[in-house]
């Protein structure tokens, strides 16, 4: 019989032990972002926490209004704010426990403030005296990492570890819907999922990746549903819906804690700022879209809700501003202090053991430094005294 | 004679220009990267080719480097010329394993069957107070990958000629800009483009007698400067700009050295396992009779690029240039 003819006897019928690995049903996001505040299950969240989302979100859209002012005085190189996105930064930041470990990217300052490190610390990444000015031990929080989705491998393996060591510990690592295009994210994703690593992803959809639309990032029907085809739920919620991002996070941590794997959150939400204070945004949007999104701002959300519950009055607002205000005051007078800095930290943290070249260059730079300090530098070669051809 | 208009333009400026001529020149230049169509790249040096040529000519990928280098190999491939942008240096890094198993060796593998006309332009090097990751010097990483050409730019007027030249050229050319110099001015005239020089082909940007300094790219006014400071102390400097590391001019350069028996190379990458000591060694090859002194080098620290309130500490400037011209009166120190 030609191949030929063999094809024409072919029935397609399935292969014989195929079947689906996991049922991908559960996994499949809702059809709509997930929403409490403005609905019915509103009236049964604590007040205690809508409380505590109302303060950190206040504080944050300060902190993201201070340190943008902070660069137009020349104090911070760049500031990539997260106005419009702060109910994602500060809930990521509230879901953890103290030995969870967060792996914020170079947008999230404000999470890893929200996690208790120290405002100026926190800046002096894009302030540009040091790359990562804080002890990622001392709250769990990786450096701020500014190549795209290269922090969620290290969040994945981070997971994995603790795992291994029998530890109750979870990583919930943060990126853009930009970086969701990124060989990195499918890389963490799949090893997360094969290794059933207690991680926990939220993409922060705000809309641009710089000046590129979510329509030319993926043709997915959203972006939680790339979860599926790595075998892990994925989730849809509102990302200016603070109770919302705080819910479904939660969950997901505690089915990640229980053994249950990782699972993809896409948050919903808008970068109402410029990408960083360098971007000129008019280039790529409307201000109409913007405006409609200012609409849905999640403080305004959050105190619609404390208001109609009757647990937010005009002088508990007065007390949270207040807060802030002093928060964003000492970030100022902080911020706007010369940082000293030692030149000869250059050479401080290439190696546990300095190379002998390293030594050599550190005692080059040493006398530059001593030569500057008393003018000499800058006296020049003395003269080729006829060398010269 | 008619007196035609000089105009300012930024290096910036004259690399959009070039990338807008070879388009219109040959259908076959496509524009890819990230934020290159409606911002016009984060440069600006894109600016308007999505206008004018439409987005499948100049076209905003997903955010994806090695995506965006792979996509170009199955265009160049299909007989498309593609010029991808990499927004920043350190960015660039996702796409080394499509750059080094691919981009480098398509032509050597298919025995010349398959060239790839593939130009990656990459923002690159310090000096702007950029934070982390933004001002590696990557060039001594792709000089080291066979299968690849190494461009600087150091001019408004080799901005536009270089770029052209790498565009046309059959083979996978890394156009490595001085994100430095972008805002660089020269006058020149709109209506005529500078004559395009082969690349490959270095210049003597400043002759002297007394010794001779080999740069390239952000370093190359660096040492101009160094040059006239030095005049003070009766030093003729000549002054190399080798404009490309591959291929590497060795004639211009070991003519110069043998002028002038001397030699420093300057550049603001790592100087261990960087350029200058495969330039130092082809010097010293070719002009051992002729030197009076050790081919010295000046470059950066071999350190990870620093926070930028220190870089000033790390980048080579005049007065290191100057030490170690010094240092080149070998007689008198030994
Ligand atoms: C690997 C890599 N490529 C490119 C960049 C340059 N870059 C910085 S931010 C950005 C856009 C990121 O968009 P998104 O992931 O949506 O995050 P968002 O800025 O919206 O928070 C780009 C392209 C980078 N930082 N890393």
């Amino acid at each position: 019989m030609t191949v030929m003819e063999q094809r024409g006897a072919y029935r397609p019928t399935p292969p014989p032990a195929w079947q689906p690995r996991t049922d991908p049903a559960p996994l499949l996001p809702d059809a709509l972002p997930h929403r409490v505040l403005g609905t019915d299950a509103a009236a049964k969240v604590d007040p205690a926490l809508l409380r505590r989302l109302h303060t950190e979100l206040v504080r944050g859209r300060r902190y993201n209004v201070q340190a943008t002012a902070l660069t137009k005085q020349g104090r911070l190189a760049v500031y990539p704010s997260s106005t419009g996105q702060e109910a994602c930064e500060v809930a990521a930041a509230l879901v953890l426990e103290e030995r969870d470990w967060l792996f914020p990217s170079y947008r999230d300052t404000l999470a890893a403030v929200a996690r208790g490190l120290d405002p100026v610390q926190a800046l002096t990444l894009l302030r540009g005296d040091w790359h990562t000015g804080y002890d990622p031990h001392e709250h769990r929080v990786a450096p701020l990492s500014t190549p795209l989705a290269t922090q969620l491998p290290h969040a994945v393996g981070l997971a994995h570890a603790a795992r291994l060591k029998g530890d109750d510990v979870v990583a919930l690592a943060l990126v853009g819907d930009g970086g969701t295009s990124e060989g990195d994210f499918h890389e963490a994703l799949n090893f997360a999922a094969v290794w059933q690593a207690p991680v926990v992803f939220l993409v922060q959809n705000n809309g641009f990746a710089i000046s590129v639309p979510l329509a030319k990032q993926t043709a997915a029907p959203s972006l939680a549903h790339k979860a599926v085809g790595y075998g892990m739920p994925g989730r849809l919620v509102d990302g200016n819906d603070a109770v919302a991002v705080h819910q479904v996070l939660s969950e997901a941590i505690a089915h990640a804690r229980a053994g249950g794997g990782p699972t993809l959150v896409e948050a919903v939400t808008y970068r109402i700022d410029a990408h960083t204070n360098a971007d000129d945004a008019t280039r790529y949007r409307g201000d109409s879209e913007v405006e409609t999104w200012r609409g849905h701002d999640p403080i305004v959300l959050l105190e619609r809700e404390l208001t109609e519950r009757g647990l937010l009055d005009e002088a508990a607002l007065q007390e949270v501003r207040d807060g802030a205000e002093a928060m964003a005051a000492d970030l100022r007078e902080r911020m706007n202090q010369d940082p000293v800095l030692d030149p000869m930290d250059l050479f401080a943290h290439v190696y546990a053991q300095p190379t002998p070249q390293l030594l050599e260059q550190e005692s080059q730079l040493r006398a530059e430094l001593d030569a500057e300090a008393d003018g000499t530098l800058g006296a020049g070669p003395h003269g080729p005294e006829g060398a010269g051809r | 004679m008619t007196t035609v208009a000089l105009k300012p333009a930024t290096m910036a400026q004259a690399l959009g220009r070039a990338l807008r001529d070879a388009m219109a020149a040959d259908p076959a230049v496509h524009v890819l990267g990230e934020d290159v169509g409606t911002l016009g790249g984060v440069f600006r040096v894109t600016d308007g080719l999505a206008k004018e040529f439409g987005d499948d000519r100049c076209t905003d990928t997903p955010l994806a480097e090695a995506g965006i280098l792979g996509a170009a190999v199955g265009m160049a491939m299909y007989g498309l010329r593609p010029v991808v942008e990499m927004q920043f240096d350190a960015f660039a890094y996702p796409a080394f394993e499509q750059l080094i198993s691919h981009v480098a060796k398509m032509r050597n593998r298919t025995r010349g069957a398959m060239p790839l006309p593939i130009t990656i332009r990459v923002p690159y090097g310090g000096g702007i107070g950029g934070v982390e990751h933004h001002s590696d010097s990557s060039e001594a990483y792709y000089m080291a990958t066979p299968g690849l050409h190494v461009v600087m730019p150091a001019t408004v007027s080799d901005a536009y000629g270089l770029l052209r030249e790498a565009i046309a050229s059959d083979d996978p050319v890394v156009f490595l800009e001085p994100k430095r110099l972008y805002w660089s001015k020269d006058s020149w005239n709109p209506d005529e483009p500078p004559a395009v020089e082969p690349i490959g082909r270095a210049v003597v940007r400043r002759s002297g007698r007394s010794a001779t300094l080999i740069t390239y790219g952000p370093s190359v006014p660096v040492c101009l400067e160094a040059a006239e400071a030095a005049r003070a102390e009766g030093w003729d400097l000549e002054v190399v700009d080798l404009r490309s590391l591959v291929p590497f001019d060795d004639e211009t350069v070991a003519a110069s050295v043998r002028r002038t028996g001397r030699a420093v190379v300057v550049h603001e990458s790592g100087g261990f396992g960087g350029p200058g000591g495969e330039i130092a060694a082809r010097v010293t090859e070719r002009c051992f009779h002729h030197l009076e002194a050790p081919v010295l080098r000046v470059a950066g620290f071999d350190i990870p690029y620093p926070p930028p309130m220190l870089e000033r500490h790390h980048l080579p400037g005049v007065d290191r240039i100057l030490d170690a011209v010094g240092r080149l009166q070998w007689e008198a120190q030994s």
